[in-house]
């Protein structure tokens, strides 16, 4: 028996080679995970952040550029601070805020840096520079964070932040990496692709230390970072700036639009904040404070805010009356002034004289005749055919549904259709008597500035509109986006428009829109006071100049300012003056605005 | 003239063979595992480990050359004393040692460091092949088998004091010395059912443990015949084994320093904490498994020469030959050995005289837990013990000692002839 012991030792021997081969076959082989963890362990990708696209206005000003920042990165493994209390010094943190940090980047990836603060101001990091010896396993990584030279076009620019976990999970591209920047929302949004550029990876072969120790494939994998495309606003940022001036402490949207192109000459929001304040390492914070803020400056309301247009919603019930001949220019029509409560005295009264004195009960009797055409024996139908119709028109004018601005989260109002009012009255249970108040542009239409100021271009154009838009080249494009070079006809003839325009004009010149006067000018302008049931009206006013040659049309809402013809009427007019003539001649005008008394 | 013939017609040139071919290898893989792309440095280059290991190698052919020479009885002759002056050493460097990593086992001389430790090994073997050999010795006889028992723990004993676990571990080889030469092999089977009850203490909390023990002890006695005797049999091997998980869970969490804890923790789950305990281990499995089939190439492994395999030319240098030559290499070098191991073998077998098969088996032994331990650890399947692979890690003590071993059986191999002459 023990002769077999030297058999069996030497069965041990080779028994145990075998199983060491099967399990070197295995985890040599078979397992493929091992590879790449080599490769990570020695990889450190450097990423080469793109340079993204700065925005001009339209006469070449900065709206946005980049400010150079160093987020400072450490490697835990290599990091060693022996003198905390001076680390923390020069970069302005507390040891607990420290301990916890470091804890963090560890417990993350021992190997791989992360950063360890974000965006330092290049003032913040000149400090620490010097010391940067001091502090082995900290580096310095430079990126760039949109800067400012002005306090405007907040909401509009919108904002670049660290990209959310939710959007890099949907990012099915692998376009972005955890820690880049994204537009979050308007211009920067909208254009995100435009701007972003393509950033660019440099690969390293470090050693355990996180030491560099060469290249990785003699680079042949590296890329470089491609910048973003340079964009052209629309914008006029001294239009913008004076205007967001008039609008301070006051809460509204206003849109000025160039009628001949559709570009937007300013888009106001107010109250607002400045576009610096969402830039930087306090982004956070910063952002929470606006979110809780109950004024919502976050809240675009040129685009987002719909009311109901009041007056100012007059010249287009005109302009569908007399394209559908249920009126003629010269016709007059007797107002009792029972109808409906009203400013105009009773008495015959023309589209020109209707328009001029605005009378509620004119537009009164012109809506019926819009709505019931006798198209069929019940009033009810008949109504609703002619709600449709008339639908058709406001749609055609860009009312109902988004534009589509080149600026992200637009609302297309509403506008009163056979179908809302199904379903509030039942189907066949509504007729012109139930609906009548949208004849004066109260009730159940809701109208963004944005659309107020498509509106008004229309009418300054005789029939036709371009899509509003806020970027007019795109690196170096010389022409908008596509579907802003379409005219779009809103099918009433031009001959028609005359007569409105005409009424416009004395609005401003002998009428309630006296405020928005420009000397030397012809300006054509309504009124309107939207009615608010929770609380003061808003002061609705829309207007374009010069009258023969319009250069701008402009919308201008402010909440609970009482009558159009005060905050609004004076507001777009200072804007227009400001516009076409580079300055002020109606200080007193400026005054009364800044004064903030329109309650009276 | 005619001695140095026979040797050279005598001697095994197989063994010679693979020992060259793994010296060779192993100088290749050092340089492999510490060169710098940058430095650019030659293998010869003395400031790196392989030109220092191009010095061991040297001198170690002179010891060949020395042992060849040298009377083939002397060993015979001279096995006390060489483990008397070796056990003298291991004191010795206790209080004139230097501390190198937590053990006291050095004697350093210079630049050169010298672990007598390493010597103890075939000291040892020289001593119990002389021990048992003598005449009526018997594995059956206490007293015997207490004295045998005495050669082989004292050394370990000594250099456990120093600090050195692994290499105190190696002297667990002389068991199957001792196995081929007829120990009762129910010893072993009880020594494989503790390191079995080890592992579980390890993986399981204690009370469950506890309670799988008893419920299995209770069926036993409920399912066979209930007689008193057999009852009290069951109950009293459950009692110990019950103290054997005790004092495992005493031994693990109360006697072993935490470094030790942590290796055999790594060893149970390595992915528990890849970047505390379960480092070396982790690491060293990625190095062999990014070799792939074929290898990176030689020079071209990243994970040792960046440093993240530690110890990368000495313990871990089979992580080199794994992440540069792939399955391929470690498949061949694992061939090498189980061809050494059992030519060697071979070669125990064929003495006539019991002091060479003793020591034979001895020199297979000891290079089998070598192979075993140090392969095994660096994929994952032994605790990081921090022992050599023979004739390829790089140490001038270690290879020497390995040196001294083989060629000393191939000097007595080569006379077996002559003894039976005697």
């Amino acid at each position: 028996m023990e002769n077999n012991r030297k058999y069996i030792i030497q069965f041990v021997f080779i028994l145990v080679g075998l199983i060491y081969c099967i399990k070197l076959f295995q985890i040599q082989f078979l397992d493929e995970t091992y590879g790449p963890a080599a490769e990570d362990n020695i990889l450190r990708r450097i990423r080469d952040y793109s340079y993204r696209g700065i925005i001009y206005d339209r006469n070449g000003e900065l709206l946005v550029h980049n400010d150079p920042v160093f987020d400072l990165m450490v490697i835990p493994k290599e990091a060693h601070v022996e003198d905390t209390a001076k680390f923390c010094g020069l970069l302005g943190i507390t040891r607990e805020e420290f301990i916890t940090r470091m804890h963090e980047v560890k417990d993350y990836d021992i190997f791989q840096p992360s950063v360890f603060m974000k965006m330092l101001s290049m003032e913040d990091f000149a400090r620490f520079q010097d010391f940067l010896v001091d502090f082995p396993g900290f580096y310095p990584q430079v990126r760039s964070l949109r800067g400012y030279q002005h306090h405007s076009l907040a909401n509009a620019l919108g904002y670049v932040a660290e990209i959310s976990k939710r959007t890099l999970d949907n990012d099915t591209t692998g376009t972005y990496k955890q820690g880049d920047y994204i537009g979050k929302s308007g211009i920067e949004l909208e254009y995100e692709k435009e701007l972003k550029g393509e950033n660019g990876v440099e690969y390293k072969k470090v050693n355990v230390r996180g030491v560099v120790k060469g290249s990785f494939k003699n680079g042949k994998i590296d890329t470089l970072s491609v910048p973003g495309s340079n964009l052209t606003s629309t914008i006029d940022l001294e239009l913008q700036q004076y205007g967001e001036w008039l609008m301070e402490g006051l809460a509204g949207g206003v849109v000025a639009i160039e009628p001949k192109t559709g570009e937007v000459l300013s888009i106001i929001s107010s109250p607002s904040y400045s576009p610096g304040f969402l830039s930087g390492r306090y982004f956070s914070q910063n952002f929470a404070e606006l979110t809780l803020d109950s004024l919502k400056p976050l809240f675009n309301r040129a685009i987002m805010s719909v009311y109901p247009p009041g007056s100012t919603f007059k010249p287009l019930q005109a302009l569908i009356a007399l394209q559908e001949g249920v009126i003629t220019p010269k016709e007059q029509i007797f107002c009792s002034g029972v109808l409906v409560g009203d400013h105009a005295p009773p008495g015959y009264y023309d589209v020109f004289k209707a328009i001029q004195k605005s009378s509620n009960n004119y537009f009164y009797i012109v809506f019926r005749r819009i709505i019931n055409r006798r198209l069929s024996e019940n009033t009810f139908i008949d109504s609703r055919l002619g709600l449709e119709k008339w639908n058709e028109y406001l749609y055609k004018f860009g009312l109902g549904r988004p534009l589509g601005i080149d600026i992200p989260n637009e609302k297309g109002g509403q506008i009163p259709t056979p179908e809302l009012y199904n379903s509030v009255y039942g189907e066949n249970s509504w007729k012109w008597s139930t609906i009548n108040s949208i004849s004066i542009g109260q009730g159940e239409i809701n109208i963004s500035p944005l659309q107020m100021a498509n509106y008004v271009s229309i009418i300054a154009n005789r029939g036709y509109y371009y899509i509003p838009h806020i970027i007019k080249e795109v690196g170096g494009s010389n022409q908008p986006k596509e579907k802003y070079q379409e005219k779009h006809f809103v099918g009433i003839d031009s001959i028609h428009f005359k007569t409105v325009i005409d009424a416009m004009e004395s609005v401003v010149e002998g009428g309630t829109g006296f405020r928005a006067q420009i000397p030397g000018m012809q300006v054509c302008g309504k009124t309107g006071t939207s009615q608010n049931p929770h609380g003061e009206d808003h002061s609705v006013f829309i207007a374009f100049a010069p009258k023969d040659d319009p250069k701008i049309a402009i919308s201008v809402y402010v909440q609970n300012a009482g009558q159009g013809a005060r905050a609004a009427a004076s507001i777009a007019g200072l804007m227009m003056e400001k516009y076409l003539t580079g300055e002020i001649k109606k200080v007193w005008i400026e005054d009364y605005v800044k004064r903030g008394q329109f309650i009276y | 003239m005619r001695q140095e013939g026979t040797i050279v017609n005598k001697i095994d040139w197989l063994v010679v063979a693979i020992y060259f071919v793994m010296v060779i290898l192993g100088w290749l893989n050092i340089y492999a595992a510490v060169y710098d792309e940058e430095m650019q440095m030659s293998i010869f280059n003395l400031s790196l480990n392989s030109g220092k290991q191009l010095i061991w190698i040297g001198t170690s052919v002179l010891i060949i050359i020395v042992i060849m020479t040298v009377d083939f009885r002397f060993y015979d002759s001279f096995a006390y004393i060489i483990y008397g002056i070796i056990m003298f050493l291991l004191v010795a460097v206790l209080f004139a040692g230097v501390e190198v990593a937590g053990s006291r086992s050095w004697f350093s001389f210079g630049g050169f460091r010298i672990q007598p430790s390493e010597f103890a090994k075939f000291a040892t073997a020289l001593a119990l092949a002389k021990y048992m050999s003598k005449v009526g010795y018997k594995l059956t006889n206490i007293r015997d088998l207490f004295v045998t028992a005495c050669i082989i723990a004292l050394p370990p004993l000594l250099i456990i004091v120093q600090g050195d676990t692994g290499t105190a571990l190696v002297f667990g080889a002389f068991i199957i010395v001792l196995y081929r030469e007829g120990l009762n092999p129910s010893l072993i089977v009880i020594g494989l059912i503790a390191i079995a009850l080890f592992v579980l203490t390890l993986i399981f909390d204690q009370t469950t443990l506890m309670i799988a023990i008893v419920s299995i002890g209770v069926l036993v006695i409920l399912i066979g015949k209930k007689k008193w005797q057999r009852i009290l049999t069951v109950a009293a091997g459950m009692l110990i084994v019950i103290g054997v998980v005790w004092s495992v869970d005493y031994f693990v969490n109360d006697i072993l320093k935490p470094h030790q804890q942590n290796r055999i923790k790594a060893l149970i789950n390595p992915e528990a904490d890849p970047l505390g305990y379960g480092w070396n281990v982790t690491q060293s499995k990625i190095a062999i498994g990014s070799g792939g089939l074929l290898g990176k190439g030689f020079l071209q492994g990243t994970q040792t020469k960046f440093d993240f395999v530690p110890e990368q030319s000495t313990d871990f240098i089979f992580c080199t030959l794994g992440e540069e030559q792939g399955w391929f290499g470690t498949t061949s070098v694992i061939f090498l050995f189980v061809l050494l191991l059992v030519r060697l073998v071979r070669i125990a077998e064929r003495q006539k005289e019991k002091f060479a098969r003793i020591y034979g088996y001895s020199v297979a032994s000891i290079i089998f837990i070598h192979f075993l331990v140090n392969i095994g650890m660096t994929i994952g399947l032994f605790p990081v013990i921090g022992i050599p692979l023979p004739l390829f890690s790089y140490g001038g003590s270690s290879l020497w000692a390995f040196t001294f071993l083989i060629f000393i059986l191939l000097k007595i191999d080569a006379h077996r002839m002559q003894v039976l002459l005697r």
